[in-house]
């Protein structure tokens, strides 16, 4: 029976429409509450804070699609963000170039993942736990202290509008161009996660690489009969994993004009990109999901702390109902387990 | 004769192997310094020990779900809620309290883990938030004020016969737990039901009692470490257990059990807290940056593992 | 045969210390529709492997058109033109029916998969199968299995095969299905491809092949064109020794009225869709079997009967005691106990990584325990009575249970179940892909339990099984009895026509 394309694509993707309706309810009502609400300053400051965690998020993303899980992508933000403070800085050629290289090295490191989780036929999570010291302690080499120095231009380019970044590389009239008007006010950095979204994870899913990789976490044994690109998948995964982690670090060095070795910081984000994983409606048991959802996933995280700016509720009470808001987002999936009849179906 | 060990014993060989192989280069690299031998004194080796007691007991608890295949990432604040209720309570009720705390919070992640069926990487990552929630809003931040009670002190600190209680106390529970893995019904169900869910339900094996059941014992040893932590430092303080979560997994995982479940020993498990432990003081000694120990720490993991995946060749 | 398309020579292949082919020499010729017969743990699914890709052999060479290749991978097989269906099915349930039709090798634009592309040649290809009410954008976890099977085979054409292995291909499709397959299969003949049939319905090979290879043992034995061989002579050749009756003796029909009391006793059973109202009731000492096509739901009827089935409706009573049990615990510790052997042993019946003492051992802990601690002289006695029972052959008790054949392996989950000394056995086709020498010996087996007192009841999808062993056979179809026969008017018409639904003195 042909099912009409609309709902089709509503019940494959549930998961992800959940978050997208979640998320345009939170955002919306924290712009209503927020006395300067439905501004461009408030949106790009939102913006600011989310487009880390977002790179991250995606990062995630793939080695969650495998089945898998890559407990280093903190740590690689960490690592090419210090490594971004040393490089992004001098004439522009020297900007680009230091852009291009530390973008570069997190997908290498990514692919070390990749090739040491497939020749080395270790689990994703053990291996990835030892990668991420590994890439912690480079970090702390790279930036023993924090500091660096990141171009201002470009600091303050890509951290507002597009407005703003049209005026200060002095094109499209300045910012004033009629044609510059529609995205004018746009933060840069929603322009920054749409364009890497766009050109890269697009087109990996639609390659038949990216659809080995979702392969692979639903089925590996009928992937590989089917005659699937199997190794090759799962380093590409990593890989890729390993360049949007590199391009969070970028962004965060950008953000802060700074490098900052921080443990910790390193290991929040690891563990918020899984959150914002699952959040996007990407099954830790893989074959299903997307790294857009994995984008709205971290929007929603980000959008529950903005709240607690605008609802005044005692800080010291914020981790408690960050926790429980968590808690209670993953534990949705468990209705289904209730309306499970052959309990032999809840046995992967 | 040939000599040969079998395949589950391989990675605790191995370990084994460069537990001494760690002890010799810190020897030579003290003896070349200093002139002295102090890795090979036993004052030094029972001080390792006492101080890997916490995360021993850490990794004991943490076997028994990874042997589910499932993992508890919510050890850090269990540690931590357990420590700060119980000085809060204080006096002789300091003990039962904490191991309260470590059962509420087993129960929770079983519950989630084997009736909702929620991933347990997510779900206990959500209780440690959580918990961490509460801790700091109880506390507002700040390490509490109240100090250790004197039983936890007796524990974490003194000696019985010349060697520390902690280790005492470390040894109890890898007792429990080697009998549990070896000598019940429950723990050959823990393997079972780690080894392929469906057929031990199958078998008539209560599956979802035998998760909760580990889930809470991981939360006890938690609670417990927290005690014995909170006693060696003479009170809780806020990020107390953060260290102990992935070196516990490492530890589990570097004694040869296999991270999806159904396989490994616990003997295992204690040469790698061991072998961690021992990493961890000889980079000390040799005043090893921060840099420098992540990184060894890093590779050493890989290294083993990648020696101990060479043994097996698995068919698909 | 100089006019072969592929050639196997010398093929070897060891698994673990198992001789899975030893030295096999192997053609199909082109335009041929080939049977490949023989037991399971002949060497069937082995050669299949290694001529699909999915396994290197350890010694021998392979010719295509008579150049030597390897096949390192399936990809490499597919490129070959030597296209696989395999049993298992290589369907990704996550993704849609257009994707896995087109998976390795879909078409393209600008580089990146073109999807309406793919859509089309999906529609194209599951037209050719006259399966046209899939959707090629549904998800293959939304299809039932025999839907499943045939887009497995509509992905087999679409990569244009030279030869196209079919491995237990009809095994759940419906009849109009096996219709559309050997159609499709004398299409293909006639277009100079070269389909090698693996099946275990004579019947089948029989409407289809015009070759058939025996294999036994890792070794093939004979290849022979149709009509040459008896059905006898070719069941002699697939085990080695002249069959003879296969089945231990029945005891003579004890009148309704002095069976006694059921010891299980159902009325009314219903779940979801699949159990529409069933009767049934099983006394102590008789075997009653299940009959029907597959998944008319006496998978589901065992299911619920152990207690892992939710929201079943109607009236159970077990021993004397009304109410289902409430999972597979309470089932087997109930006071009448009750066992089950599923349908997949390899899933289902056993812990594959674990040795053969644990699995063993996996439903009696209660038994061997003192207190809370086993006793571990009392599991070492449990353990050998139960290898010893079952002659289960085995290295040594400490071995993983993957490492033994598949007789074996069902012998340890029977024995398991053994170990708790049930009063109803439950079976699922327990004798599903095991050599004939283990399944006379589960017969013998059964037909012994049920002469201590047990109630039996088990599904077989093997007709000659239920005319064989079963005291009493329910026929299901549609999740409902649709006939119940006794002693000796179970025939193979009988159960036939039950299956099919169709009244046979109206017809």
């Amino acid at each position: 029976m042909h099912v009409a394309n609309g709902k089709r694509w509503l019940f494959q993707n549930l998961g992800f429409a959940s978050a997208l309706l979640l998320l345009l309810a939170l955002y919306l009502s924290y712009n209503m509450l927020h006395p300067r609400g439905f501004s461009s300053a408030v949106a790009v400051q939102n913006a600011n804070e989310t487009a880390a965690i977002a790179f991250v998020a995606m990062a995630q993303t793939l080695p969650v699609l495998l089945g898998g899980l890559d407990l280093s992508v903190g740590a690689v933000m960490t690592l090419t963000s210090c490594i971004a403070s040393h490089l992004v800085n001098g004439s522009p050629a020297e900007i680009l170039f230091g852009m291009a290289l530390t973008l570069l090295s997190g997908t290498a490191f990514g692919l070390m993942n990749g090739l040491i989780v497939v020749y080395g036929r270790i689990q994703p999570i053990i291996a990835t736990l030892a990668t991420g010291a590994i890439a912690i302690g480079l970090a702390l080499l790279v930036r023993p202290k924090p500091g660096g120095d990141v171009d201002g231009d470009l600091n303050w380019a890509l951290t507002n509008s597009v407005y703003d970044f049209a005026e200060t590389y002095g094109f499209a009239d300045g910012g004033n161009a009629w044609w510059l008007q529609p995205i004018a006010n746009i933060p840069v950095p929603v322009i920054l996660v749409a364009l890497v979204a766009i050109l890269v994870w697009v087109p990996f899913r639609r390659s038949v690489t990216g659809r080995t990789v979702y392969a692979i976490g639903s089925a590996e044994g009928p992937a590989f009969m089917s005659g699937l690109p199997i190794h090759r998948a799962k380093v590409a995964a990593f890989a890729i994993g390993g360049f949007f982690a590199a391009c969070g670090g970028l962004y965060l060095a950008i953000q802060t004009s700074s490098g900052n070795a921080d443990i910790q910081q390193a290991g929040a984000y690891t563990l918020n990109s899984i959150a914002a994983v699952v959040l996007g409606g990407t099954s830790l048991l893989g074959g299903v999901g997307s790294a857009i959802g994995s984008i709205v996933g971290a929007m929603i995280l980000r959008v529950i702390s903005f709240y607690f700016r605008i609802l005044d509720i005692d800080p010291l009470l914020q981790p408690l109902i960050e926790g429980i808001v968590l808690l209670v987002a993953v534990s949705f999936g468990a209705f289904r387990t209730l309306r499970v009849k052959n309990k032999l179906d809840l046995f992967r | 004769m040939r000599f040969s060990i079998s395949a589950e014993n391989r990675p605790i060989a191995i370990a084994s192997l460069f537990i001494v192989v760690i002890l010799l280069a810190g020897t030579a690299y003290t003896l070349s310094t200093t002139g002295n031998a102090p890795l090979l004194s036993p004052k030094y080796l029972l001080q390792l020990l006492q101080t890997g007691s916490f995360l021993g007991i850490c990794a004991a608890g943490m076997m028994m779900v990874i042997l589910l295949g499932h993992i508890d990432l919510s050890i850090p604040w269990t540690l931590t809620a357990a420590a700060m209720t119980a000085t809060a309570v204080g006096g002789e009720l300091a003990l039962p309290t904490a191991l309260a705390v470590g059962l509420a919070v087993g129960l929770l992640n079983g519950f989630g883990v084997a009736y909702l069926r929620i991933p347990s990487m997510i779900f206990t990552l959500g209780v440690d938030t959580v918990l961490r929630g509460l801790m700091v809003a109880q506390t507002g931040g700040f390490a509490p004020q109240d100090s250790a009670t004197p039983l936890m002190l007796f524990l974490a600190k003194d000696r019985l016969f010349g060697i520390p209680v902690a280790i005492f106390v470390w040894a109890a529970v890898s007792a429990v737990i080697a009998i549990i893995l070896t000598r019940t019904g429950f723990g050959r169900s823990i393997y079972a039901t780690g080894s392929r869910e469906g057929a031990a339900y199958l078998s008539g094996i209560r599956t979802r009692s035998v998760i909760v059941g580990a889930f809470v014992i991981s939360s006890l040893c938690a609670a417990l470490a927290g005690v014995l932590l909170t006693g060696y430092s003479a009170k809780a303080y806020q990020g107390m257990g953060n260290a102990f979560l992935l070196p516990a997994i490492a530890a589990v995982v570097l004694g040869g059990t296999h991270i999806l479940g159904g396989r490994g020993r616990y003997s295992g498990t204690l040469v790698g807290v061991i072998l961690i432990v021992l990493l961890n003081s000889v980079l000390s000694i040799m005043q090893m940056p921060e840099a420098g120990r992540q990184i060894i720490y890093g590779a050493v993991i890989i290294g083993m593992l990648l020696v101990y995946g060479r043994n097996q060749r698995v068919t698909s | 045969m100089s006019d072969a398309i592929v050639e196997y020579r010398g093929i070897s292949k060891f698994f673990a210390g198992i001789r899975a082919l030893e030295n096999v020499d192997f053609a199909c010729a082109p335009g041929s529709i080939h049977a490949i017969l023989g037991e399971n743990g002949a060497g069937k699914s082995t050669l299949i492997k290694i001529m699909s890709g999915v396994l290197q052999p350890d010694a021998g060479e392979i010719r295509l058109e008579g150049r030597p290749v390897t096949f390192p991978t399936p990809h490499a097989a597919n490129r070959a033109g030597i296209v696989c269906m395999f049993q298992e099915l290589s369907l990704i349930p996550d993704l849609s029916v257009a994707d896995n039709i087109s998976i390795s090798d879909p078409p393209r634009r600008f580089g990146l998969i073109d999807r309406r592309a793919q859509i089309a040649r999906a529609e194209e290809l599951l037209a050719r199968v006259r399966c046209e009410d899939v959707d090629p954008r549904a998800l293959v976890r939304e299809l039932s299995l025999s839907r499943r099977q045939m887009v497995e085979i509509a992905k087999a054409l679409g990569r244009g095969p030279k030869v196209l292995i079919l491995d237990e291909a009809t095994s759940a499709l419906t009849s109009r299905d096996v219709q559309t397959v050997y159609d499709l299969l004398k299409d293909l003949k006639a277009e100079g491809v070269a389909s090698l049939f693996i099946s275990h319905r004579m019947h089948e090979v029989d409407a289809l092949c015009d070759t058939l290879s025996v294999f036994r043992n890792g070794q093939h034995i004979e290849t022979f064109a149709k009509g040459e061989k008896t059905e006898r002579e070719i069941v002699k050749l697939m085990i080695g020794r002249d069959v003879e009756a296969q089945f231990p003796p029945r005891p003579p029909q004890r009148a309704p009225d002095r069976r006694g009391e059921p010891l299980l006793k159902v009325q009314d059973l219903r779940w979801e869709n699949k159990l529409n109202g069933i009767d049934l009731a099983v006394c102590r000492g008789e075997i009653v079997g299940l009959g029907g096509l597959d998944g008319q739901g006496q998978k589901e009827l065992l299911l619920a009967l152990f207690g892992a089935l939710r929201d079943v409706d109607g009236e159970v009573v077990v021993g004397g005691r009304k109410g289902l049990p409430s999972s597979p615990a309470s089932a087997k510790s109930a006071a009448t106990r009750m066992a089950l052997v599923p349908e997949d042993r390899k899933t289902e019946g056993l812990m594959l990584g674990m040795p053969i003492s644990d699995n063993l051992l996996a439903a009696s802990y209660a038994k061997i325990s003192r207190g809370p601690f086993i006793d571990p002289s009392l599991a070492r006695q449990a353990v050998d009575d139960g290898i010893r029972k079952l002659q289960i052959k085995i290295g040594s008790a400490d071995d993983p249970v993957m490492t033994l054949s598949g007789g074996n392996q069902q012998k340890v989950v029977i024995a398991k179940w053994l170990m708790i000394d049930p009063d109803i056995i439950l079976l699922n086709d327990p004798t599903r892909g095991i050599d004939v020498g283990t399944k006379q010996e589960i017969y013998r087996l059964m037909r012994e339990l049920a002469n201590e007192g047990k109630a039996i009841l088990f599904y077989s999808s093997d007709y000659a099984e239920l005319i064989g062993c079963c005291d009493r056979v329910s026929v299901l179809y549609g999740g409902r009895v649709v006939s119940e026969q006794e002693g000796d008017d179970i025939t193979e018409e009988s159960l036939v026509a039950a299956s099919l639904n169709i009244d046979v003195e109206a017809a």
